[in-house]
């Protein structure tokens, strides 16, 4: 067993060994140091975008549930027209009435269709049909005016709200309450202004012209096989596969499906969302981790080398070691703990370095990486990394000088 | 006894020839003894020494180190006996560059036990032995070439070995500076040390008690004077002893240097 003052001893005498060779050190260590800044760096702006977008998806979406018609993979396009397939009024009504995990769902058809207001027309303007529910789960504030109600709906009346923009673009009033439009040459009177689109970093173009009218006036102005999608709100993130089980029961009974026909709509809920993004940022760490030991493979036999270079350099100072009494064991755990330490010293260089830069990753503006940050596990995991390389290609230096005969080193020049 | 040896050989191979650096040594060192090795280069100084020190085996034959076979001793024992049975001192100092004398002298105690009071306590005793008090914290760049070799002197007496062990310790230092370097030997001899030089000069035999001349591996003469004080009947004893030894009426330097 070794004096534990020997270990505190070779290490202090390893980090003067790498203060008195600056210069060779930091390049011997440059491999080492760029390996863990570059997997810092990588896995702070991946934890980064990961929180970010789940946070944000939560924010959005972490209980809602989107229902979508779908052809089957591989199937004939003849066997699934679209007729059949696009979702209908009455499902809707089936998975509003049937579905205990949802609390509040909402169609949204969107039609372009030309907007008029006095001299000022606009072509192609964002028009969406909706259910009163769509305030609550969209949650767009009403700014003026009222949201939709019951009445609007169930009478197709010929209202609408406009957004933030509608109002410059279209040159409504400040308040527009009152004012009329023509959609399609039909007159809707403004009920009310809701805010803007918010911008997330799944939807960046928020800003035009957007009318919202009532789902039962958006049919008529459609063609019969119009086309929408339904967003549900569920009970809480957590019901999430529930809620897909009731909706796929519901709808598959309402289209009739045998057992061994394939869903003809899609459902999507966040739970799949998120862990999607958990398992890309996860490959993605992994693939990171895989550059990281091949720089620290590189990084490895530069310690090696340098490390020879050092044990041929210092073969008197081992043999006068060996001469007061150091044992093999204490010359290998000499120069082991010195490769070790040249590379810790580079990981923590290398773990600076990456802590600085995912600092400015997080102040860089518009780069969305504001949550960028070195976990702890990334730090752990680089410290044990260089100890590794340390151990593995310093042993091979260590093991030359430990073998050292005392007189042969002594008589070296 | 502190040293006994018998029928030491030492034979170096050098491709296919072999060197008989050593042929049958047979020598016996009491406790206290001070004791000059001298002989002309290539005469197997050195080889003994290193086997006495412990840092090199014999190829044949048996040395006994304070009564224990040291061919019984394992590698790491070996090391744990050098580190504190034996104390050695080189011709060219070996002091470590970067670390103040004091560190140079702590040096072994890394492999010993022992906390850090202690360690630096001994370590300032034994500089203080050999005279350099005041020079603790200069490092061997800041250090005469006396000063180094007394400190190197400091680092082998600190834990009190058996024998301290010297080749041509005065090899690379003037006169004025050997006859100082002698002086610390001649105190740590009257304090009861085991010592061993190996020298050239018979200016530093001169000191010692007990003269050992070698020649070619063999010893052809070994001569004991009375006292230091005796120093003209120690040079022409030595002197004789020499001339004995290389069988010419030449000054021994002389004949050395052609060697
Ligand atoms: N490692 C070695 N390999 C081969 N031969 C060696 C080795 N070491 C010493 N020798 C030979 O052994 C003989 C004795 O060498 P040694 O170093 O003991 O002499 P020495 O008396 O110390 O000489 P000097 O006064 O020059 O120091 C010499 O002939 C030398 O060439
Ligand atoms: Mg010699």
């Amino acid at each position: 067993m070794l004096n534990p003052l020997f270990y505190i001893q070779a290490i202090v005498l390893a980090l003067s060994q790498i203060w008195a060779n600056k210069l060779r050190s930091i390049l011997t260590m440059l491999g080492i140091i760029f390996g863990v800044w570059a997997v810092t760096t990588v896995v702070a702006a991946l934890s980064g975008v990961t929180t970010m977008v789940l946070k944000e998806f939560e924010a959005l979406g972490g209980s809602k549930m989107f229902i979508f018609p779908d052809r089957p993979d591989d199937a004939p396009r003849n066997k699934y027209p679209w007729s059949v397939i696009r979702l209908k009024p009455d499902e809707l009504i089936a998975l509003a009435t049937n579905c205990p995990s949802i609390v509040a769902i909402t169609p949204e058809t969107n039609l372009g269709a030309t907007i008029q207001h006095g001299e000022r027309k606009r072509e192609a303007v964002r028009v969406t049909g909706i259910w009163p529910d769509w305030h609550d789960i969209q949650k767009r504030a009403t700014l003026i005016g009222r949201p939709f109600a019951r009445v609007d709906e169930e009478n197709a009346r010929q209202v609408c709200l406009v957004n933030q923009d509608a109002i410059s673009e279209l040159g409504l009033d400040t308040d527009p309450i009152g004012q009329h439009i023509l959609v399609r040459s039909r007159r809707f009177l403004v009920v009310g202004v809701v805010e803007n689109r918010r911008e997330t970093i799944f939807d960046r173009n928020v800003t035009g012209t957007e009318i919202l009218i009532p789902f039962s006036t958006a049919v008529k102005l459609q063609d019969p096989q119009f086309f929408f999608m339904i967003i549900a709100k569920l009970k809480s993130p957590e019901v999430a596969a529930e809620a897909k089980a009731e909706a796929r029961f519901v709808l598959r009974q309402a289209r009739k499906l045998g057992p061994d026909e394939p869903d003809t709509f899609e459902l999507f809920a966040a739970d799949e969302f998120i862990a999607g993004v958990k398992r890309v940022s996860m490959v993605l760490t992994v693939g990171g981790g895989c550059v990281v030991a091949v720089s620290l493979l590189v990084g490895g036999i530069g310690i090696m080398n340098i490390m020879l270079v050092s044990v041929s350099e210092r073969t008197r100072e081992i043999g006068l070691r060996k001469a007061v009494g150091a044992t093999p064991a204490a010359v290998l755990m000499q120069f082991l703990l010195e490769a070790i330490m040249l590379c810790l010293v580079g990981g923590v260089i290398g773990i600076a370095f990456g802590e600085a830069t995912a600092l400015a990753l997080s102040k860089f503006p518009g780069a969305n990486l504001q949550e960028a940050a070195v976990p702890w596990w990334a730090i752990v995991m680089s410290f044990s990394f260089c100890a590794a390389t340390g151990v593995i290609f310093g042993m091979f230096p260590a093991i030359k000088a430990a073998r050292l005969d005392p007189i042969e080193a002594l008589r070296h020049e | 006894m502190i040293i006994s040896t018998r029928q030491l050989c030492k034979v170096y191979r050098v491709g296919v020839e072999r060197i008989h650096a050593l042929r049958g040594i047979d020598l016996q060192i009491e406790p206290n003894e001070f004791v000059a090795i001298m002989g002309s280069s290539g005469s197997g100084k050195s080889t003994l020494m290193n086997i006495i020190g412990c840092l090199d085996r014999p190829t044949s034959g048996q040395y006994l180190l304070d009564g224990r076979d040291t061919s019984r001793i394992g590698v790491r024992d070996l090391a744990r006996v050098r580190n504190q049975q034996i104390g050695f001192v080189f011709q060219s100092f070996e002091l470590l560059p970067r670390m103040t004398a004091l560190k140079n002298v702590e040096l072994p105690l890394i492999y010993a036990s022992g906390g850090w009071r202690a360690r630096r306590r001994k370590a300032e005793e034994a500089l203080e032995r050999v005279g350099l008090g005041d020079r603790m914290h200069h490092r061997p760049n800041q250090l005469s070439g006396g000063q180094k070799q007394r400190v190197a002197i400091a680092r082998a007496i600190l834990n009190n070995p058996a024998i301290l062990l010297a080749d041509e310790p005065t090899g690379n230092l003037d006169t004025a500076t050997t006859n100082e370097l002698m002086e610390v030997f001649e105190q740590l001899h009257d304090e009861g040390q085991t010592i061993l030089v190996v020298t050239h000069e018979t200016h530093v035999a001169v000191h010692c008690r007990r003269t050992i001349t070698l020649t070619d591996g063999l010893i052809s003469s070994d001569i004991s004077t009375s006292s230091k004080g005796d120093v003209g009947n120690g040079v022409r004893t030595v002197g004789r002893a020499i001339e004995g030894a290389l069988g010419t009426p030449t000054a021994p330097t002389h004949r050395l240097k052609d060697a």
